[in-house]
């Protein structure tokens, strides 16, 4: 569905993605990880065919993204990290522009905005809407129009949990409806639990990809228990038959609080390969 | 065909919401109406009010509603989205543009109230021409601006110039002179004769430069910057 090849660009003499190379299936959710300023909106907009590119290729809808037609175009949804909405207008109304420019039945509009939960707030204004009713909005412009694949940048930044967790579960919808979606995010957790595959992304190069858990495992060099004792103290024990004999007398014992395995995650994965935090910016 | 359509129906419904474009327009017809009839002065020729403020209006609106509507549309991020969506430049700017002039044409509709009901379509054909160099111009600086403050700044200098030369001119010889080479101020004369034999050939070719100037900064600003 998303096919990129050595894809490189360069802003004058500053090199901001270097040879990125994926392929992202039908139907899957692929993650982009990478601290502020890595090159993931630059790559979007390359993807969506808002920027040329100089040097090799990527086919979207297997289409050469330099030569998207109207009709191509009609089958992609972004969102972009700014909002992009009327404010003065309604939220209805905002959709309705988009619902007239793609031919979408008017009672399309209704349905997107329950969706999303903002059928309340249909005839609100939409300066009069929160933070995380506005990307709302903007999901419901871009799954009123039904689109096989779907651009979606940081779409949870600045959220609330609360509010990150109806997003999530919009997009997880969508994913059980077949469509392909491109996550950009700083957030390692919420890529953990939506994509399929991630790729980390660092100063405009893509420093690992794959599936989530299949990283963390790769990178799982000092394999640890941790143990929380009754007493507040806690133990790390490498993986060892002698660990085993110890955990198994603490047991015994009663004097365990709880035992954690302690596999890297994305975050600790990103430090070990970039030296970097991936929120180190925001 | 239907994308100049959507732009031009959700700019009208943003009209009521929009009271910036919303004063402009109204402004100068409402003084218009007011002068004309509450201020009877001696000595005033008939419609003083009504040619005077028709050429500052002529200046001023279709610019500065051109201008900052652009520039507040690139500000938002709105633009950038209207354009992901297939709206092709064009057709954006031909939705607004007729936006423009058909506001534009609605308060010097009002504006002609005054008038000679027998000189009214051709103080509404000299108005309507006069606005479309005024919608290119304003296109020009909305373009070029980064966002509603910047185009606003601008635009205000060039607004100033188009309308307020053609007013002082009436009052000062020096600026009559520098008056000439503004299209308004042909405007003007021709409001004032109600008569296209008030355009001699050096008028005609001044409004012909001032038009060919609009659209050629246009362009260029459109190369160098397109809407984004």
């Amino acid at each position: 569905m998303i096919q990129c090849n050595g894809i490189t660009k360069s802003y004058t003499d500053k090199k901001v993605l270097s040879g990125i190379s994926f392929d992202i299936p039908d139907g899957q959710i692929f993650g982009l990880l990478g601290p502020s300023g890595a090159g993931k909106t630059t790559l979007i907009k390359i993807l969506t065919g808002q920027l040329t590119f100089d040097e090799g290729s990527a086919m979207i809808l297997q289409k050469n993204v330099k030569h998207l037609s109207g009709s191509d175009r009609k089958k992609i949804g972004i969102m972009m990290d700014q909002f992009g909405v009327y404010e003065r207008l309604s939220c209805y109304d905002n959709l309705k522009v988009f619902a007239d420019i793609y031919s979408v039945p008017k009672s399309r509009i209704m349905e997107t905005l329950k969706l999303v939960g903002l059928e309340d707030s249909a005839r609100k204004p939409a300066s009069s809407l929160s933070k995380g009713m506005l990307v709302r909005l903007q999901l419901a412009r871009v799954f009123m129009i039904s689109p096989d694949v779907i651009f979606l940048d940081e779409p949870t930044t600045g959220l609330d949990p609360m509010t990150q967790k109806q997003i999530h579960r919009i997009i997880l919808d969508k994913k059980k409806h077949g469509c392909t979606i491109f996550l950009t995010t700083h957030n390692m957790e919420e890529a953990a639990k939506l994509c399929d595959t991630v790729a980390l992304l660092n100063e405009g190069v893509i420093v690992d990809s794959g599936a989530p858990d299949e990283i963390c495992r790769r990178f799982n060099h000092q394999k640890k228990i941790v143990l929380h004792l009754k007493s507040g103290d806690d133990v790390e024990l490498p993986h060892s038959k002698e660990s085993a004999e110890k955990i198994s007398k603490l047991l015994e014992e009663e004097s365990v609080e709880a035992i954690h395995s302690s596999e890297p995650t994305l975050e600790t994965v990103f430090l070990e390969l970039t030296g970097r935090k991936l929120e180190e910016d925001n | 065909m239907n994308n100049i359509f959507v732009v031009f129906k959700k700019q009208i419904k943003d009209t009521f919401t929009n009271k910036s474009v919303l004063l402009q327009v109204i402004l100068y017809p409402v003084m218009t109406l007011i002068m004309e009839n509450l201020i009877r002065t001696e000595g005033i020729p008939d419609h003083f009010y009504t040619k005077m403020f028709s050429a500052m209006y002529v200046g001023m609106t279709p610019l500065i509603s051109m201008a900052s509507i652009i520039a507040e549309e690139k500000e938002k991020n709105t633009l950038r989205v209207l354009m992901m969506s297939n709206v092709k430049p064009w057709q954006y700017l031909t939705g607004i543009g007729l936006y423009v002039w058909m506001i534009f044409m609605i308060g010097a509709g009002m504006m002609s109230i005054t008038l000679n009901p027998a000189n009214i379509p051709f103080y509404l054909l000299v108005m309507g021409l006069g606005a479309i160099v005024s919608i290119a111009a304003g296109a020009c600086v909305g373009i070029n601006g980064k966002n509603q403050m910047s185009a606003t700044s601008q635009g205000t200098v060039i607004m100033l110039l188009l309308s307020f030369l053609p007013m002082l001119g009436m009052f000062n010889d020096g600026f009559a002179k520098a008056a000439r080479f503004v299209y308004t101020q042909h405007v003007r004369e021709l409001l004032d004769e109600m008569s296209f034999s008030a355009l001699k050939l050096d008028g005609a070719i001044i409004v012909a430069v001032n038009a060919l100037l609009a659209v050629t900064l246009f362009i260029i600003a459109y190369r160098k910057k397109g809407l984004e």
